[in-house]
């Protein structure tokens, strides 16, 4: 079968656009968003399951199927805009790359996202992982103007569009955002930009999970407005107590008008992380979900997070947490059994938070599915959607669960 | 129209609820764009979300299709049905449920109007962003169809980035609860999704919006520029440079003329080409120091003259001039094609330039009222639809500048939506697969697509998608 799907591969993107896995399993690695629409035409027509790869820092690459399809070699920046704000990039981008060539034009993309740095642009546009720079800019889905995605059966899509603002026609590329896969693999993104802000410095307050949370929860209140303020557990800080991070970022008047009313307001006591160390600080968080095989997300009103986190501690055990008390997420890494994981997404519900299972082993994927638990009527629109963007159920792409 | 429909509607919500005398209709006849006039059948009133349900499934049997509709602002010609149609307006279903101020969410029906939610968060310093023109008077529920915006919008997003969950009916009489009241979507963005789809999904009956905290400070701007050119220069530089108001509006001499004329003047300068109104919130001393910056970019870029707003009755009265600004062109003309386009924002100067061009060569009177900010433009032009003769040249040169603003790169509408009256401008941004992936996202939801039919998606345009087997 493997050497019947090599050679039909071949045919289509010639010898260079074709490889093995380390599991010999081929996977192509088309160079257009055109040769990546034939090669699902060609897996639909012939009822072969597609596993969706980008640069293969984030989930294994260990979905069953006959063919993988990675945007490693869709990595080129199509554009970039200063006067705009706006960029377009290639699905396999990575965001480390986009980063560098970004800054160069005194601009970034104002996101964080767990992973590795060469993480590609379209794995965190299509699990819609955010970072705790979520809690001052929105998370992933405020931050992309368009997409350009292949079908499971081959169809080339454009949604959105290259402005910051358009309402021309439904807004598909919410579907995209967050969708992982089921609903198409993103070729291309159209990506709102900002200027690079002149001051960028993070103080952290260590404590006991309460004192801190607490605190954050006061600074909310206050309207104290950091761009990022995240409370880190401690294994996840790499420190002895829960840590909490704020992240400042604008113009230097800004920032500084901003850190004094912070020291200002409330008990904690603030130390600021050395400039030449903020990088660095920031990284240790978003490698922190690399540490465990699985990594989930809990979206949480503010009030709920002490409650939540408790939950956590008590069906699983403490792992790496990293929670927002301001934007209201929290984000568990470690490792679980199925049956753990589920009763941990069937609490989640009946509280009214929806669990997103982010990266797992494909036998936790399956069984759990990324999404699962959907409310009444959700999941059949689910499968309608499915159905008409994959109609031969070709992306091996578990959204939901089996037996939940 | 059948008549025993309507007595059926009647027996769901009460026959005073029902209307379908021809004067009657008259009011549903059109939205806000005075050129697409159309008689609905019978308009229903539904007064609760068990209503709409009733009524749903009630024309879903009997194959009828229905328009959902809420004030009515709209300028799209989104919200009016043909006379084998349905007309749901949703104006009775005007409680907000809830006001949790703790976690600056509100709970309301989708006939709440926009600025009384405001009103209603204000004494727990929150506000709700979205702020299109037509506040006063347009329901939250319209401004999820259509993904409403407003000046405000530049800094803080536009509807779709304030609502959190929804209940929504769709079209067999099922209904949905779609997101989270944190805002995560559960499972697929469906939150993101329905927010302008402009009422094809179904209908909304119960929304979750964020509320944001009133800003600490906030300091508004008056400059006025001898060029247009010079006036949307300095846009460019003031985004360039990292600095985003809360907002940033263009208005041009035509404009300027029209706002003075009227009861709402607002003391802008008539002898300036373009004024620009600048908005920046935040912490007082963030302010100061953006301010400082903003007016010697404005300056540089040639302003006349910079004023800020001295006290908030003077900030109102700046802003009224500008909100009343379309109200102020009803005095110029009887009628007014009010136009909605984006273009990329370092497009400004050349775009405008090309509206002026085909203004001249066309020999009308176009007002520019935009949020330059966005590069979303407000072309609108003053004519008599009585004389067919320049009824047509306007109709020709609308289609010129939105083709100049595709050209550019940009898109046909920034916040007003698609509706009928942009219904074939469609295809010049999306190609055939593209718009019938939009058809097969429209069939997930409504299968029978009796749902505002005829709307959004040119179906001539579209290549056909296979039907959904359902089989998963």
């Amino acid at each position: 079968m493997s050497e019947t799907v090599t050679a039909r591969l071949r045919a289509l993107l010639g010898n260079s656009g074709v490889e093995r896995d380390p599991d010999g399993l081929p996977r192509a690695t088309p160079d257009s968003a055109e040769a990546l629409s034939l090669v699902c035409r060609l897996a639909h027509d012939e009822g072969w399951k597609v596993r969706i790869e980008g640069q293969g820092t984030w989930l294994p690459a260990d979905a069953p199927a006959d063919l993988g399809v990675s945007t490693r070699a869709l990595d080129q920046v199509v554009s970039v805009s200063p006067a705009d704000l706006v960029a377009t990039v290639q699905a396999g981008t990575p965001f480390e790359a986009l980063r560098r060539r970004l800054a160069d034009d005194g601009m970034w993309l104002a996101l964080d996202p767990p992973g590795r740095p060469e993480r590609s642009l379209g794995s965190i546009v299509a699990t819609g992982t955010s970072g705790p720079l979520r809690h001052g800019f929105g998370p992933v889905r405020d931050h992309v103007l368009g997409c350009a995605v292949a079908t499971g059966d081959g169809r080339l899509v454009k949604a959105g569009g290259r402005v910051v603002k358009n309402v021309a026609g439904y807004d598909l590329t919410k579907l995209q955002v967050g969708g992982f896969g089921g609903f198409g693999i993103i070729t291309e993104l159209h990506l709102r930009l900002r200027a690079l802000p002149r001051a960028d410095i993070t103080l952290i307050a260590r404590g006991t999970r309460d004192t801190l949370s607490s605190a954050a929860r006061d600074l909310v209140a206050a309207r104290i407005l950091p761009s990022a303020l995240e409370l880190l557990s401690p294994a996840l800080a790499a420190e002895a107590e829960w840590v909490l991070a704020a992240r400042f970022l604008g113009t230097d008047a800004a920032v500084q008008s901003d850190i004094r009313r912070l020291h200002s307001e409330g008990e904690i006591a603030w130390a600021p992380v050395p400039t030449e160390r903020t990088a660095a600080f920031w990284s240790t968080v978003a490698r922190g979900s690399l540490a465990g095989p699985i990594t989930f997300r809990l979206g949480v009103l503010g009030n709920g997070v002490d409650e939540t986190i408790d939950l956590l501690a008590h069906d699983l055990d403490e792992g790496l947490v990293s929670a927002g008390p301001g934007w209201g997420m929290i984000r568990w890494t470690g490792e679980a059994s199925v049956e753990r994981l589920r009763a941990v997404r069937r609490a989640a519900a009946s509280r009214e938070i929806p669990m997103t299972l982010e990266r797992a082993p494909w036998s936790i994927r399956r069984a759990l599915g990324h999404f699962g638990a959907y409310r009444e009527g959700v999941g059949q629109l689910v499968g309608r959607l499915r159905d008409s963007f994959d109609p031969g159920q070709c992306l091996s792409v578990a959204l939901e669960g089996v037996g939940d | 129209m059948n008549p025993s429909l309507a007595e059926a509607l009647g027996r769901i919500v009460g026959p005073r609820w029902v209307r379908h005398r021809r004067a009657e209709l008259a009011t549903y006849a059109m939205d806000g764009l005075p050129t697409r006039e159309s008689y609905p059948g019978v308009v229903v009133l539904p007064g609760s979300a068990e209503e709409v349900r009733e009524i749903v499934r009630l024309l879903h049997l009997a194959g009828v299709a229905f328009v959902a509709r809420g004030a009515g602002t709209g300028l799209s010609g989104g919200a009016v049905g043909d006379p084998e149609s349905v007309l749901i307006t949703l104006t009775r279903m005007n409680r907000i449920l809830q006001m949790d101020p703790v976690h600056r969410r509100a709970v309301l029906q989708p006939g709440v109007i926009n600025s009384r939610l405001s009103e209603a968060a204000i004494c727990h310093g929150l506000h709700y962003i979205p702020d299109p023109s037509s506040q006063a008077a347009c329901t939250v529920g319209g401004n999820v169809a259509e993904n409403a915006g407003g000046p405000h919008c530049l800094k803080y997003g536009v509807t779709t980035n304030h609502i959190v969950e929804l209940e929504v009916v769709l079209t067999d009489g099922s209904t949905l609860r779609l997101g989270s009241p944190q805002g995560e979507p559960w499972g697929p963005d469906l939150v993101g999704l329905f927010v302008g789809s402009e009422g094809m999904f179904g209908i909304a009956t119960q929304i979750t919006v964020r509320l944001e905290p009133m800003p600490p400070s906030v300091r508004t701007m008056l400059a006025d520029f001898l060029t247009v050119r010079g006036a949307s220069e300095a846009v460019s530089s003031i985004i360039a440079a990292g600095i985003v108001p809360a907002a940033l509006e263009m208005m041009d001499r035509a404009c300027v003329a029209a706002v003075e004329a009227s009861i709402y003047a607002a003391g802008y300068p008539t002898d300036a080409a373009a004024v620009l109104l600048v908005e920046l919130d935040g912490q007082p001393d963030a302010v100061e120091a953006e301010a400082a910056i903003v007016v010697s970019l404005l300056r540089d870029r040639g302003a006349r003259e910079v004023r800020s707003a001295t006290s908030p009755a003077d900030r109102a009265r700046l802003w009224q001039g500008r909100k009343k600004a379309f109200g102020a062109m009803g005095r110029i003309a009887p009628d007014l094609a009010v136009q909605d386009a984006v273009v990329p924002r370092s497009s400004l100067p050349e775009i405008m330039d090309r509206i002026e061009e085909i203004r001249s060569r066309h020999r009308l009177s176009i007002s520019n009222v935009f949020h330059a900010g966005d590069g979303n433009l407000h072309p609108n032009i003053s004519f008599d639809r009585r004389d067919p003769d320049l009824a047509e040249r306007v109709r020709v040169a609308c289609r010129e500048i939105m083709m100049a603003c595709v050209d550019a790169g940009g898109s046909i509408t920034g916040e007003h939506g698609v509706g009928s009256d942009k219904i074939d401008y469609m295809s010049l941004i999306f190609d055939a697969e593209s718009l019938g992936a939009m058809r097969a996202v429209r069939r997930a939801f409504d299968p029978s697509e009796l749902a505002n039919p005829g709307k959004v998606v040119p179906m001539h345009a579209c290549r056909e998608w296979r039907a959904a087997r359902g089989a998963r």
